[in-house]
């Protein structure tokens, strides 16, 4: 079958195209003015530039993880230009209206129609193109339900004790190399807060873009659901293909207060680079939410983009009987590489998590699960089930799995499955055998190992992942 | 139907079938019955094109092509059916929904429009039915925690929803107990008509009692060394393979 296997993933990324708009780019390079510039950009008061110039004098002490299972070429932070706008945003438009059109046409070339008696039934919009946000929809019909979903720069403005109370509070600024450059230059992202014991009427949804050339996208969203409230959450991306690397390094934070639920979702569909490995985004993203007393916090991702995948979401169980939960499913293929997981800190008694993780490999890829249970002393009656795993297609691809677990209280129940298995030429003759082409069969296969993470979705990205699966499975095959 | 002439075929260099004869017109039942080791498998291997089976000579014609011109899929919806003997698990794939791309794909083929769910349900239910197998089956991953009889149960399934006109059994009795084994039998004869043939590859008689073949033929060192009627089978129940043997060489 490896022969017949290899020949097809050969899919154009249809998400590819670069869309010719007048950007106000920063040059290249990062120092203080560079943040400063940002900033005032932004008119942000005087103590979150200092907040952000402390981020950056962190970093700078700071050195590039190496523990991950990924190999590639030493970033020049210096060669990344921090900014870059579309010139028509320079006046925020107040309506679809005044947006650009040829920003709208993009849009609609990525399947998101953003005016609202187009858009996907109860699902609200945020959309970001490089570094800052477009237009965010239906934000009317939302604050009738006392629902604030804005850009977070608008959110600095408007709402600045949320931000002062919040910003930094789940993922300080000193968190991670990452997570200190973005806590210096963040653009950008979402802003989410729902009310007590509100829940949230519409899906929330945030599309990010990355545009311009030689730009990292680094942008910040912060979700706080506050008590007995729920909200679901979509996030997805795309970038232009082209050949050389382009680094994404977000930050999310979440906060569910005492008996709120956050369901965060992800479709990640970034730039993966071609078939021998040139150009594709360097993912390297931190995400974090903290469980209040009660709370439950559940994040799903598809990840099926990008030349190298960072990504550990994560859970800090801080409050008693807090749940939280982790479904993954990442596929690489060609050249890509994934070192992806997430880490469930239970802290409070009777915590649960839950974390179920498929990681798919074709091609010449590398597709790590890295995962941290930890237990702390007080959690007494914490419980963890993690599932993990692994399916190779083909015989030259690797998968790896580095599950870490730490219990400090002899209460705890802990389980680990693991699994690693191939796409066996046996289920492929058996589909052949049966009238399917080779392509149906593996699509089917890979679709049926990931079922358990697609019903965690919500219903309409579960179908989209489905169809992002085939494509970027496309030529494993052949 | 089938005309296989002068077969030879071999795996990983090891020649297995040598010269292999073998004609099936419409609506016969053809009993294939041999030692260990004799090339059954590899026959119901090579016909639906398994990969790693690599033929070396000879030719054969199904339903008027020459069936080497077709892909492993071509030749399913041309009708051809294998009916395995260790059937594989699909994890998290719902039986219902490889069951219905099998169908669409087959009818697709004959240039007709899929089936809609509810139809397809209907069709489903009813197989199922025949072949006592309860609705949940459907709803499972394709024989995924199956036992032994209920995984031959669902093959049996399949050949009815797909209702080919050349059925291959490879070794379908084995593992069976005597219910199961009459369940399948029931399902094969049910389907017995005059435009669809059956090969029945089978290592004991006891199948033959349930199933009727029109023609008994012995499998021995690659080739078919002798053909009887079904009074071929209860005389190898009796004397074994081991006087047939030296006739192939």
């Amino acid at each position: 079958m490896s022969e017949q296997v290899e020949h097809l993933i050969k899919k154009e990324y249809a998400a590819g195209f670069h869309t010719n708009i007048a950007s106000e780019t920063l040059p290249p390079g990062l120092n203080e003015d560079v943040i400063r510039f940002i900033s005032a950009k932004k008119s942000e008061p005087e103590w979150l530039l200092e907040w952000r110039l402390k981020a950056y004098k962190a970093w700078q002490e700071m050195s590039e993880p190496t523990w991950a299972h990924v190999k590639y070429d030493e970033i020049d932070f210096q060669a990344v230009s921090y900014y870059s706008a579309p010139k028509s945003m320079d006046e925020k438009p107040k309506s679809l209206d005044e947006v650009d059109p040829e920003l709208l046409r993009t849009y609609e070339k990525l399947g998101i129609p953003l005016h609202e008696q187009a858009a996907l039934a109860g699902v609200a919009m945020d959309v970001v193109f490089d570094s800052v946000s477009v237009v965010t929809t239906f934000r009317e019909k939302l604050l009738e339900a006392g629902v604030i979903f804005c850009s977070i720069s608008e959110a600095v403005q408007k709402y600045p004790e949320l931000i002062k109370k919040y910003l930094g509070s789940v993922v300080p600024q000193k968190d991670n190399f990452y997570a200190a450059l973005n806590s210096a230059v963040f653009s950008d992202g979402s802003f989410v807060y729902i009310p007590k014991g509100v829940r949230c009427p519409m899906e929330l949804s945030t599309y990010f873009r990355i545009n311009e050339q030689n730009t990292g996208q680094f942008e910040r969203t912060l979700i706080i659901a506050d008590e007995g409230s729920y909200v679901s959450y979509l996030e997805g991306c795309t970038a232009p293909m082209r050949d050389e690397n382009q680094v994404h390094a977000a930050v999310v934070e979440l906060v569910a207060l005492d008996n709120a639920e956050i369901k965060y979702s992800t479709v990640q569909n970034w730039y993966p680079g071609n078939e021998e490995g040139k150009g594709g985004i360097y993912n390297f993203v931190t995400k974090r939410g903290v469980c209040h007393t009660s709370a439950k916090i559940s994040w799903t991702q598809v990840e099926t983009g990008s030349a190298v995948t960072w990504k550990y979401p994560s859970c800090v169980l801080r409050g008693d009987n807090s749940v939280g939960e982790f479904y993954s499913v990442a596929l690489t293929n060609n050249y890509q590489q994934a070192d992806t997981g997430t880490k469930m800190i239970h802290i409070g008694k009777n915590t649960r998590s839950t974390i179920i993780s498929k990681g798919i490999s074709a091609g010449k890829s590398s597709n790590a699960y890295r995962g941290l249970v930890r237990i702390n002393p007080g959690a007494e009656g914490a419980r963890n089930y993690t599932q993990c795993d692994s399916l190779l297609i083909g015989d030259k691809c690797g998968a790896h799995t580095f599950p870490y677990i730490e219990s400090k209280n002899p209460t705890a129940v802990i389980e680990h499955e693991a699994t690693t298995s191939k796409v066996s030429e046996d289920q492929m003759f058996l589909c052949q055998q049966r009238g399917l082409d080779a392509e149906k069969a593996v699509s089917m296969i890979v679709n049926g190992f990931c079922r358990e993470v697609f019903k965690e979705l919500p219903m309409e990205f579960a179908v989209e992942a489905g169809k992002l699966l085939e494509v970027s499975l496309e030529g494993s095959v052949g | 139907m089938l005309r296989i002439t002068d077969l030879f075929a071999r795996v990983e260099e090891k020649e297995i079938l040598k010269g292999l004869n073998l004609t099936v017109n419409p609506g016969e039942v053809h009993a294939i019955m041999g030692p260990n080791g004799a090339g059954k498998s590899t026959l119901g291997n090579v016909l639906s094109g398994r990969e790693g089976y690599e033929v070396t000579g000879g030719k054969v014609e199904f339903n008027g092509k020459d069936l080497f011109d077709l892909e492993i899929e071509e030749r399913a919806r041309e009708g051809l059916f294998l009916a395995f003997q260790y059937p594989v698990e699909i994890p998290g794939v719902s039986n219902m929904e490889f069951l219905k791309a099998a169908v669409d794909a087959k009818r697709k083929h004959k240039g007709e429009a899929d089936l809609s769910a509810v139809e397809f349900m209907k069709v489903a239910r009813d197989a199922s039915k025949r072949v006592s197998l309860d609705q949940a089956f459907l709803k499972r991953g394709v024989n995924e925690g199956f036992s032994g009889g209920e995984k031959k149960r669902n093959e049996i399934m399949q050949m009815m929803l797909l209702e080919p006109s050349l059925c291959i059994l490879d070794e379908t009795d084995s593992g069976l107990d005597i219910d199961a084994l009459q369940v399948v039998a029931n399902g094969v004869n049910a389907m017995r008509s005059p435009d669809r043939s059956f090969i029945v590859v089978t290592h004991y008689q006891r199948l033959l009692d349930y199933i009727v073949p029109d023609y008994v033929h012995v499998l021995a060192n690659g080739k078919i060394v002798k053909t009887g009627d079904k009074s071929l089978a209860l005389e190898l129940e009796e004397k074994g393979y081991a006087w047939l043997e030296d006739e192939a060489v």
